[in-house]
């Protein structure tokens, strides 16, 4: 056994001291990710549904209860106030009690039965962008079908036994996701992103607290190499860290359903690579933080990005061509293309390649320069 | 090995931005001393270690430990050395006989002679019987012991010690200087910081530093020896208002409070007269005075005055 070898062995079995004997951290660190993925799976992948909505008929005819008939069973509405006026919906629509609100006049029956146009007017509460345009597509959708259900009603009536079929049907198949819902196109997202945030703080703190507590100064006395210190204190976080990534997995796929298609050795295989450059970033933050609270800050500055640039909550395609150009920056970008299409398309290596060998790059950047930062400070 | 010397230091110097902490520094050590460097805080002494422990790179001038360069040859230096921080820098939630352990794997210590020369540490530092008890429960006194079995595991030549007695009791301090005294006994080179004066006696030589400059450097006795003029020690009513009134005589060097006694340092034999009277005058009753051999102290602050006085008459002018 050279010497080397043992000096990095003998910093594995410190760090991994100080995680066994701290037992509510390593409670938190192994739960945390859980937790987050839990709560933020709820509070992010939310599809819209069940929108309140408020309607007023004064038509009173078949044809207008067949109409809000329609908008209760698509599943985006669900009738939850009864109102007699327009001002009313807008009433509840400015008291928040509805989302939308559909006003049918009077005369509505009766301009359909003679043949002519009959109008409704349709509210929609605009401050939540997500719900209104679901809501609004909803709208148009089930409004435009009832028009040709009673346009072809009309023509068979006039027409003496003619059959009239619509001159074009579009039949859309959704691939991978195919009940579109948000859930599955989250967790994925959701369990690259908390591997980040979980290994920069990590290992960030590790070396930031020895700094600290002064015990830095006295390593840099030893014989010990940068190289064998940085990879002692890694290690042991990589073993964490896949526990996360195992533990999150698990959670997505019992919990929300959402299991992983492709390859789990793929998986694994991709996520240490993912997360040897994530640790990287977590000492070159290190570096230059003098305590825990800097350390804290700096991270910030890479877990915002994370979130919002990265294409986990957002397609990145409609981001400012400013914002989707800083994405190629960040190396969570391109795992969340690669556990994405391994969880939901469940693609392999080859097909993902374009994703991977960026990822790569970076990640034997990253490490190599922290470890060459490091040295200077020795 | 080129040399006989310890330590060789010529025209160090370490500056932070515009402030220079060290401001070249020369001095040798020979092998088997016991060097203290003496100065108030922030005066360059943890600097000036650190530069010699390969912690900092110097910003110019040069040092050899052991006969090898600090910037140039860190490696051969660190194999060397052992170094106490401050802070006992331990890890507090792992046990006497983890930190141990892992300086020793640290530092390669042969697996035929690791068991037994952690027992020979443990021994030293007074520690059998607590070897798996947390670093976190011990006293301040058990803690800087078994830091410096941590920085000697390696049986190091030379040993570093960066105020080492910081925050421990007065008995814990003669107890750690004894084992310092020890280890030097078997041939082990020590440099030592500390601003506590009467720790400085313990030492063969003595470096005093103020304001990042090495002001002084000589064994204790020459530099009692070599102290301009002549200390009284007065033992006297008031002494609060009779060193203001014979602060402003003309013919006192320096006049200090040292507890309740007042040190005064004069010229010639003959000022013993002219303070008697002095404070006669202001109808202070004094109860004692005579002649007494400088503390290093006293050395160190008539010292600091010699410094201070150029660039006082540069600010007044």
């Amino acid at each position: 056994m050279s010497q080397g070898f043992r000096r990095m062995a003998t910093i594995v079995r410190k760090e991994w001291l100080h995680i066994i004997r701290d037992p509510r951290t390593l409670g938190l660190v192994i739960i945390m990710p859980v937790m987050m993925l839990i709560l933020m799976g709820y509070a992010v992948a939310n599809d819209v549904e069940d929108i309140p909505l408020a309607v007023a008929d004064l038509s009173h005819t078949d044809a207008s209860r067949s109409l809000v008939d329609k908008f209760t069973a698509s599943g985006f509405y669900m009738f939850t106030h009864t109102a007699q006026s327009e001002n009313e919906i807008l009433d509840m629509l400015d008291a928040g009690t509805v989302k939308a609100g559909l006003y049918i006049p009077e005369d509505f029956g009766r301009n359909i039965s003679t043949g002519g146009t009959g109008t409704i007017q349709f509210y929609i509460d605009g401050s939540n962008p997500t719900v209104a345009q679901t809501a609004q597509l909803a709208a148009e959708t089930i409004s435009q079908s009832t028009s040709q259900e009673i346009l072809i009603q009309r023509l068979e009536r006039s027409g003496a036994g003619l059959t009239i079929r619509l001159p074009v049907d579009a039949r859309v198949r959704y691939l991978y996701n195919p009940n579109l819902k948000k859930m599955n196109f989250m967790i994925p997202g959701l369990v690259a992103v908390i591997l980040q945030i979980q290994t920069l703080l990590l290992t960030a703190f590790a070396i930031v607290r020895e700094r600290e507590q002064g015990t830095l100064e006295q390593l840099i006395v030893t014989p010990v190499r940068s190289w064998e210190l940085m990879l002692g204190k890694i290690l042991p976080f990589v073993l964490v860290a896949l526990v996360n990534v195992a533990m999150t997995v698990a959670v997505g796929a019992i919990w929300f359903g959402v299991e992983v298609a492709g390859s789990y050795i793929l998986l694994f295989g991709l996520s240490l690579i993912f997360l040897l450059g994530s640790l990287g970033l977590g000492v070159l933050i290190s570096n230059i933080s003098q305590t825990q609270m800097q350390a804290m800050y700096m991270a910030s500055f890479i877990m915002l990005p994370s979130f919002i640039l990265s294409g986990l909550l957002y397609p990145r395609e409609n981001m400012p061509w400013l914002a989707y150009y800083a994405g190629f920056f960040l190396p969570v970008t391109y795992f969340l293309e690669i556990v994405r299409g391994i969880m939901l398309k469940g693609v392999g290596f080859v097909t993902l390649w374009s994703w991977i060998w960026p990822m790569a790059v970076f990640s034997i950047v990253v490490f190599f320069a922290s470890v060459l930062m490091f040295r200077k400070r020795i | 090995m080129s040399t006989e010397k310890a330590i060789e230091v010529i025209q160090l110097t370490q500056k932070f931005g515009k402030f220079t902490a060290v401001d070249h520094v020369s001095f040798e050590i020979p092998r088997g001393e016991i060097f203290g460097l003496l100065g108030p805080n922030g005066a360059g002494k943890t600097t000036t270690i650190r530069m010699l422990c390969g912690i900092l790179t110097p910003t110019s001038g040069e040092a050899r430990v052991m006969g090898f360069d600090v910037a140039r040859q860190s490696e051969e230096v660190k194999q060397r050395i052992g170094y106490m921080s401050q802070k006992f820098s331990l890890y507090n939630d792992l046990t006497v006989q983890e930190n141990l352990d892992f300086y020793a794997n640290l530092y390669s210590v042969p697996r035929e002679k690791f068991a037994s020369r952690l027992k020979e540490l443990i021994e030293m530092a007074g520690l059998r019987g607590h070897e798996k008890q947390l670093v976190a429960s011990l006293s301040g006194a058990w803690r800087q012991r078994l830091a410096l079995a941590c920085a000697i595991v390696h049986e190091p030549p030379m040993l570093f010690l960066d105020e080492p007695t910081a925050g421990v009791d007065p008995v814990s301090r003669r107890e750690f200087w004894d084992m310092i005294y020890n280890l030097a006994g078997q041939g082990v080179s020590v440099l030592a910081t500390t601003h506590y004066m009467d720790e400085a006696e313990f030492c063969n030589v003595i470096g005093m530093m103020y304001r990042s400059r090495l002001i002084a450097l000589d064994d204790p006795d020459s530099l009692k020896e070599k102290m301009r003029g002549m200390l009284f020690e007065i033992d006297c009513r008031e002494p609060g208002r009779a060193e203001e009134i014979l602060k402003d005589l003309p013919f006192t060097h320096d006049v200090a409070l040292h507890g309740v006694l007042l040190h005064v340092v004069v010229s010639a034999e003959k000022e013993k007269r002219e303070l008697e009277k002095a404070l006669q005058s202001n109808g202070i009753a004094m109860k004692r005075i005579e002649r007494v051999l400088p503390s290093l102290e006293d050395v160190f602050v008539s010292l600091v005055e010699d410094e201070d006085r150029p660039q006082m008459r540069e600010e007044i002018e």
